[in-house]
């Protein structure tokens, strides 16, 4: 039974190519950090004036909203915004023929370069904007802005489980978009539905508590809560880390569902592929 | 042949070229206007919790919303050149337009007039529609003419960040990424009235990037409400012409940068 790391060693040597591939850009990663960060500030400019302008009690406190802004910033680059350029490429140019030759799993393959796409970057990211988000606003006079710590250990031990499945939710469902592509050539259509419904049902454009009460139940069943809005509700503390278990049973088995439908997918879209020679 | 029946020229083509994908056109249109419109449900979700902020009211929000978005996906239509200017130096494909005897700048707003925008452009004039029906504005002669005149200065603004933007890749080719922050970013500041940020906030969207000019002031002026922030009504209807000249400047600067570039030799 000494199979186990033979079996797995090229998704390894996968990701950890593409990881040293995207480390070098650093000039193009403190570009985008400073764009975040100023992001970040115009979004919680705009939440401290809706504060401001209403006595009434809301699901979130200020201080809340604020580290949950600041983590999104911080993990912007872990959403399955988008399909993958190189797997577009691929089905585009005919190359998706040599992805076929290699001896392992093709699913496995394209899951592992995305587990590489999304941690690469958003550990370039994160750690910088952290920091200034907890450490450098303060400083600056901003201490309610700040990215505030988890209110107790169990909090940051449960951020953290929880993160692990976001990033296999995140990834699943960016390896279904790809999957969609042998169909699409250009992906532009599912690209782009993907984009809105992440971006909206994830809570990054608004946190999923200031929803509607009426909405409330649709938007927390739906996966895209998983990838932002339930983790960072652990961090922050508003949802209690004794919830851990019903949050991670949610974001699993629907990266569960979503893996077997892509898997699915591929193997019939694999059946009807045609590449032109030459 | 002048500079502008070239440009008109090199429009026709840039335009025959997309439309040759019109289902992919028509997918991208449809699609950006989605997405674009869950950013305004965003911002419905809000008002729907707070009622209103700092005394605004979703209509006005709206207001500045459908100005800024118009404005935007304009200078992004025209301005697409030198957006993907970072790769033209890049790649030494730069070179070739030095070669030809025309301006640079007239090849670059020639490179492409960018149809993809229309997603925007339509999704911002549906937001500025309702807006309109909305609010009892008193509309008059002067007041369309502002409007028009607001937009067509903030399209001057907008592509004079760009210019800088494509400026700055003769020193870097990385990290253009920063400018980011004053053109996307500034469309999410502007979407707001400026009345609501914070002093230091305001004053640089106000002198430096004069954001404020080209949207909050002439829309305030439009709506006839006075400004929470206290400026006179001649200032609000003047404050416009801050983009072109900031245009001009960054043309100033461009020519700086075009002597000061050396190829790649690629």
């Amino acid at each position: 039974m000494d199979r186990g790391p033979d079996l797995l060693r090229p998704y390894v040597a996968i990701v950890s190519a593409r990881f040293r591939m995207l480390l070098q850009y650093r000039a193009a990663a403190l570009a985008g950090l400073w764009t975040q960060i100023f992001f970040g500030f115009v979004i919680l400019s705009i939440y401290e004036a809706f504060y401001r302008s209403s006595a009434a009690e809301q699901p979130m406190t200020f201080r809340q909203i604020a580290s949950y802004v600041w983590l999104g910033q911080a993990l912007l680059a872990m959403l399955p915004w988008n399909a993958d350029d190189d797997v577009r490429a691929m089905v585009r140019t005919g190359a998706v023929a040599y992805e076929l030759c290699r001896p392992i799993d093709l699913y496995g393959l394209w899951f592992a370069r995305a587990i590489a796409r999304r941690t690469a970057p958003t550990v370039l990211r994160a750690v910088p904007m952290c920091l200034i988000a907890s450490i450098g606003l303060p400083l600056l006079g901003l201490d309610e802005w700040r990215l505030a710590p988890p209110p107790a250990l169990a909090s940051a031990v449960a951020f953290g489980l929880a993160l692990v499945c976001t990033l296999l939710l995140g990834c699943a469902l960016s390896t279904l978009v790809n999957i969609s592509m042998l169909w699409t050539i250009g992906g532009e259509g599912t690209v782009i539905l993907m984009t809105a419904l992440v971006t909206f049902l994830s809570g990054m454009i608004v946190p999923l508590p200031l929803f509607p009460d009426w909405a409330q139940p649709i938007v927390r069943a739906l996966p895209f809560a998983g990838l932002v809005d339930l983790p960072f509700r652990l961090f922050t503390g508003h949802i209690g880390p004794g919830e851990v278990p019903g949050v991670l049973l949610h974001q699993l088995a629907w990266t569960l569902a979503l893996v077997i439908l892509g898997r699915s997918l591929l193997s019939r879209g694999l059946k009807r592929i045609v590449v032109q020679g030459g | 042949m002048s500079a502008l029946r070239l440009y008109l020229r090199y429009v026709s083509i840039s335009l025959r070229g997309q439309l040759e994908y019109r289902a992919s056109f028509l997918i991208q249109t449809a699609g950006i206007f989605l997405v674009t419109g869950l950013e305004f449900a965003g911002i419905w979700v809000l008002f729907a919790r707070f009622g209103q902020i700092g005394g605004w009211t979703l209509a006005e929000v709206a207001f500045f919303y459908g100005m800024i978005s118009i404005t935007w996906s304009i200078s992004d239509a025209f301005g697409r050149g030198f957006d993907v200017f970072g790769n033209m130096v890049k790649y030494g494909e730069f070179d070739r337009l030095l070669l030809r005897p025309r301006s640079t700048v007239l090849q670059l707003f020639g490179h492409e007039l960018t149809l993809r925008r229309a997603g925007r452009l339509a999704q911002g004039a549906a937001v500025l529609a309702f807006a309109v029906h909305t609010l009892a504005i008193p509309w008059s002669a002067g007041r369309v003419a502002l409007l028009v005149l607001a937009i067509a200065c903030g399209v001057c603004l907008f592509i004079g960040v760009v210019v800088l933007e494509a400026t700055s890749a003769f020193w870097t080719t990385e990290g253009l990424e920063f400018w980011n922050a004053f053109t996307y970013g500034g469309v999410s500041m502007s979407q707001y009235p400026i009345a609501i940020y914070r002093p230091w906030f305001r004053q640089f969207f106000t002198f430096v990037i004069p954001l404020a000019c080209v949207n909050y002031l002439p829309g305030v002026a439009i709506l006839g409400r006075p400004d929470p922030l206290g400026t006179p009504v001649v200032i609000q209807w003047v404050a416009p012409l801050a983009g072109p000249l900031f245009l001009l400047v960054s043309f100033q600067v461009w020519t700086v940068g075009v002597r000061h570039y050396q190829s790649t030799g690629s």
